[in-house]
């Protein structure tokens, strides 16, 4: 075994572990700026695992729409809401013991599924060695704008209209007044 | 050494944890974030198959997914600002005028 596999194989297996754990305090914490920063360990956990994937831009641009744009603007409604701290595990009714048992049956499900099979022979034509020489951000640019051209631009749309639903559901009418320091 | 199992069973768990926590919690702050985190593993799985399939496709519908979800979050935020601006309540059990 080489040093790359063993590097390749440690470096997965502990941001695996960072990630899971990150995971299940964003379920676990009390308040929910602590869930927020722990989703950001997630956002970033994963980022590692795209560099690990040989997809370096990607992993950029989940660090900067994720962890730069989302998070911030969670972080931002948190400020705005300032939400009483929800208390989990207070009230372990029927709903909350339903959901854990079907979640646990489909964790069981999806693994058995996802790890008992074989993936199909290698088809692609972009091996390693046609990424590096051509560029990452080269070939996703090329296939966005020829085969995937169509959600590019409905993908624009959506941003477009994103954008203007937001400011008008977050615009205060007219005759409601700003709210005063409590 | 790595093959593509590993990244998907690692995908599996992440997903259904997004998915208690959208069932569990019970402030849809907390909600979007588990909705987040089902998106971030499915990510991960496209990003998986596309490196181990070699083929760029999955890169780029992730590119995609990565924009729907922006989109979505801000739109989402922007409703449970204006709802906790009517009500001053963001427990999603006691929003249910609607319901039947």
């Amino acid at each position: 075994m080489d040093l790359g596999a063993i590097t390749e194989a440690i470096v997965f297996y502990l941001f695996a572990a960072i990630s899971v754990l990150a995971a299940l305090g964003v379920v676990i914490a009390r308040s929910p700026v602590r869930s927020a920063l722990s989703l950001a360990v997630v956002f970033v956990s994963l980022a590692v695992m795209y560099v690990l994937l040989n997809a370096p831009f990607l992993a950029v641009a989940q660090i900067m729409i994720y962890a730069g744009a989302v998070l911030i603007l969670f972080l931002f409604v948190i400020m705005v809401l300032n939400p009483r701290i929800d208390i989990v595990g207070g009230r372990p009714n029927a709903q909350t013991t339903a959901a854990i048992i079907v979640t646990l049956t489909l964790v069981l499900l999806l693994g058995a599924i996802l790890s008992g099979g074989q993936i199909a022979p290698v088809t692609g034509q972009f091996t390693p060695e046609v990424i590096a020489r051509e560029g990452h951000v080269q070939i996703i640019g090329n296939l966005l704008f020829s085969q995937f051209l169509l959600p590019f631009e409905i993908a624009s749309v959506l941003l477009l209209i994103a954008i203007v639903g937001a400011m008008t559901l977050a615009k205060r009418d007219k005759n409601e007044t700003a709210p005063t320091n409590r | 050494m790595l093959t593509v199992t590993h990244y998907t069973v690692l995908s599996a768990i992440l997903f259904s944890i997004g998915a208690i926590t959208v069932l569990v919690r019970r402030n849809p702050l907390l909600m979007f974030m588990g909705i987040e985190l089902m998106l971030n593993a499915v990510n991960l799985a496209f990003v998986a198959f596309s490196h181990y399939l070699q083929d760029m496709s999955g890169q780029v519908f992730v590119f995609i997914v990565l924009t729907v979800a922006a989109a979505e979050v801000a739109v989402g935020l922007a409703l449970v600002v204006a709802i906790f601006r009517a009500r001053d309540n963001v427990d999603v059990d006691e929003i249910d005028s609607l319901k039947g």
